[in-house]
């Protein structure tokens, strides 16, 4: 966009005559996603380097960390969102464990269709997320503490529900139920020999619905409203309250189509799928510039973080480095991305008009 | 007399308007009204009761007494929601923008023009981008590109956006709260312009400041309250910049502010004189060691 040039009578601010040349770069580098780009294609390069010859660029290679990849964009993205909208949520791991085993309980235990069993596990997760968002609204606690405690209770609730119906904490045999083959189609389908899962297709899906209702819709504007300011974007007519409910929602949905894709990969559940996934998906969110704070991130850059995460963790067994290191990898990642995402959303609010 | 004709009805007008909160009288027998095309300033100091009569005009606070009429009528508002409805709306000095926000979106904020149908349903960022670009460019501010973050502008423009957002989506009364009190000397001038061209366009103007330099140049009336309650309303015609400092200060307070200041440039001189002597003998010091260093080589 360039310079409006005169306008109605004098112009009481002088359009540039204070402004250095603000050039295609610079309007690249202020983007919140530059930082995950960046990072991904820095640690493909050096994998690729140093892993090429012992397959990491193969067809295997390549899926192997998509798929990775995919799994956590899944969660990613839409804690991504929530993130931007101000709020955290701990309990996604949880509720991946929980939806996987209700639907493998029901399925192998009750005799249920497996479509059916999906159709509960996706009504639970719409509770789990209506019932965060009202505690954290209505409470006014921070979301970090209510969704901790939603995380514990669905732990314990479901590898004791579990107990007392199997007798176990991991439950198998998902592939005799009725129902069981169609559903292979849908969630664990692989293309091109065998390598390229479905659920690459389903990760980029939420990454369209969510880069969508962020930059497409009113509702996106509203989120990075109430991230922003909730008291003033409420000044201004914003249901603060509805925008974040449905984010606790979108959260705990795509949290349980994880938790489909996954039981029926691994044809069961255990009740400890899931854990620890509430911190990646933070994660690759802040290593795609999403702010801490709120109100500031990109769905695109989240994309991008889950990918560098998938590399890292796959790179690092084809380079043939011990498996132990690959978290240490993950925190200077982690590290070196916020700082240079904090630089760039300094340099974005710099004044220049 | 003031510029707004008295006989019309008030765009905006209050009756012996009392706030209680508790056995704390906030408000007392406040009364003041603003027309169409008129800029009517609010002044008090810190704790007059400024922030609690905007809080009742934008409808935060319902008045304990008193009337309140909206074009004659009398109206109850139960929520910032209901003025904003009636055309009254209030620009909060901080809560008004978000800084990490680009200006377009800012701008529609909670109003977002749409394009499509069904799930096509889309923000409409052309049209937005539009409007945007025009309306500042009403107010003089030049935009290169709509979507950079409000942060990005100075605070006397961000204001600027507030108020001209508030007169595109309709306003009737514009509330502004201490517009001015965070800017710089240049940035105020911005403000106050936009204040004067808001008043061109028709719109009523209730402008609460603390300061008279401000409210002076642009004002055509002057409410001024003291402790919760009202000194009246004078025209502009009626009463000096001097008169309403000395008012806003209370006028003992302020003869006995000046005797104190007087008393203090008593003492500074008294200081001032004692240091020049302590100069003096550092010097004369000096001088003598100088002599002595010289004396031993």
């Amino acid at each position: 966009m360039s310079i409006i040039q005169g306008s109605a009578g004098k112009a009481p601010t002088p359009a540039s005559e204070r402004m250095l040349r603000s050039s295609w770069i610079r309007r690249l580098l202020v983007r919140p996603e530059i930082g995950a780009v960046i990072g991904s294609i820095a640690v493909w390069l050096f994998f690729a380097l140093i892993a090429g010859n012992s397959g990491f660029l193969s067809l295997r290679g390549t899926s192997s960390y998509l798929s990775v990849s995919a799994e956590l964009a899944i969660q990613a993205v839409p804690v991504a969102i929530l993130m931007i909208g101000g709020e955290f949520d701990l309990s996604i791991g949880s509720i991946v464990g929980a939806c996987s085993m209700i639907i493998v309980i029901l399925s192998t235990q009750f005799g249920w269709n497996l479509w059916l069993a999906f159709l509960v596990a996706m009504i639970f997760s719409v509770l789990v997320g209506v019932m965060n968002g009202y505690l954290v609204m209505r409470t006014g606690l921070p979301s970090f503490i209510v969704t901790l405690g939603t995380q514990y209770i669905l732990l314990g609730a479901t590898t004791g529900v579990t107990v007392l119906i199997t007798g176990l904490t991991n439950v198998g045999g998902l592939q005799q139920v009725p129902g069981y083959q169609s559903a292979k189609v849908v969630f664990a389908t692989t293309f091109s020999g065998r390598e390229f899962p479905i659920e690459i297709f389903w990760a980029l899906l939420v990454v369209v619905i969510g880069a969508w209702i962020m930059l497409g819709t009113p509702f996106g504007n509203w989120v990075f409203g109430v991230g922003g300011d909730a008291n003033a974007a409420r000044n201004v007519g914003v249901p603060v309250m509805r925008v974040k409910i449905l984010l606790f929602v979108f959260t705990a949905v795509c949290s349980c189509l994880l938790a489909m894709i996954q039981a029926v990969t691994f044809t069961g559940a255990d009740v400890l799928r899931g854990q620890g996934n509430e911190f990646l998906a933070i994660v690759a969110a802040v290593v795609g510039g999403v702010l801490l704070t709120g109100g500031y991130g990109s769905v695109i850059g989240t994309l991008f973080g889950a990918l560098a995460f998938g590399i890292v963790e796959e790179g690092i067994v084809f380079a043939g480095i011990d498996a132990d290191w690959y978290k240490a990898f993950i925190g200077v990642m982690l590290l070196l991305a916020v700082l240079l995402n904090s630089y760039v959303r300094k340099t974005a609010l710099e004044r220049r008009r | 007399m003031s510029t707004a004709n008295p006989s019309s009805t008030p765009l905006l007008e209050v009756q012996n308007v009392s706030k209680y909160f508790g056995s704390i009288i906030a408000l007392k027998d406040i009364s003041m009204s603003v027309y169409a095309g008129e800029v009517m300033c609010l002044l008090g100091d810190n704790g007059a009761g400024k922030s609690t009569l905007i809080k009742i005009l934008s409808g935060v606070h319902q008045p304990s007494e008193g009337r309140y009429l909206v074009e004659g009528k009398e109206v109850h508002f139960k929520s910032p929601r209901d003025a904003l409805n009636a055309g009254i709306a209030t620009v909060y000095q901080d809560l008004a923008m978000i800084p990490l926000m680009s200006i377009a979106r800012n701008f529609f904020l909670g109003s977002e023009p749409t394009k499509g149908w069904g799930p096509f349903l889309r923000f409409d960022a052309a049209y937005a981008d539009r409007v945007t670009r025009a309306e500042l460019a009403r107010i003089g501010i030049q935009l290169r590109d709509t979507t950079q973050p409000v942060g990005t502008l100075s605070g006397g423009e961000r204001q600027s956006v507030a108020i001209a957002r508030a007169v595109y989506f309709g306003a009737k009364v514009l509330i502004l709260d201490e517009p001015t009190a965070a800017l710089g000397v240049k940035e105020a001038g911005v403000v106050l312009r936009y204040i004067a061209q808001a008043r061109a366009r028709g719109l009523g103007v209730i402008f609460i400041t603390h300061n008279p330099h401000h409210a002076y140049p642009v004002g055509d009336r002057f409410t001024l309250l003291n402790r919760g309650r009202s000194y009246g309303t004078f025209a502009k015609s009626e009463i000096s910049r001097e008169e309403i400092t000395e008012m806003m200060a209370g006028g003992e307070d302020l003869a006995e502010l000046s005797h104190e200041l007087a008393e203090f440039a008593r003492t500074d001189a008294l200081i001032a004189d004692a240091a020049q002597e302590l100069a003096k003998e550092a010097e004369q010091l000096q001088q003598l060691e100088q002599h002595h260093s010289t004396d031993e080589q």
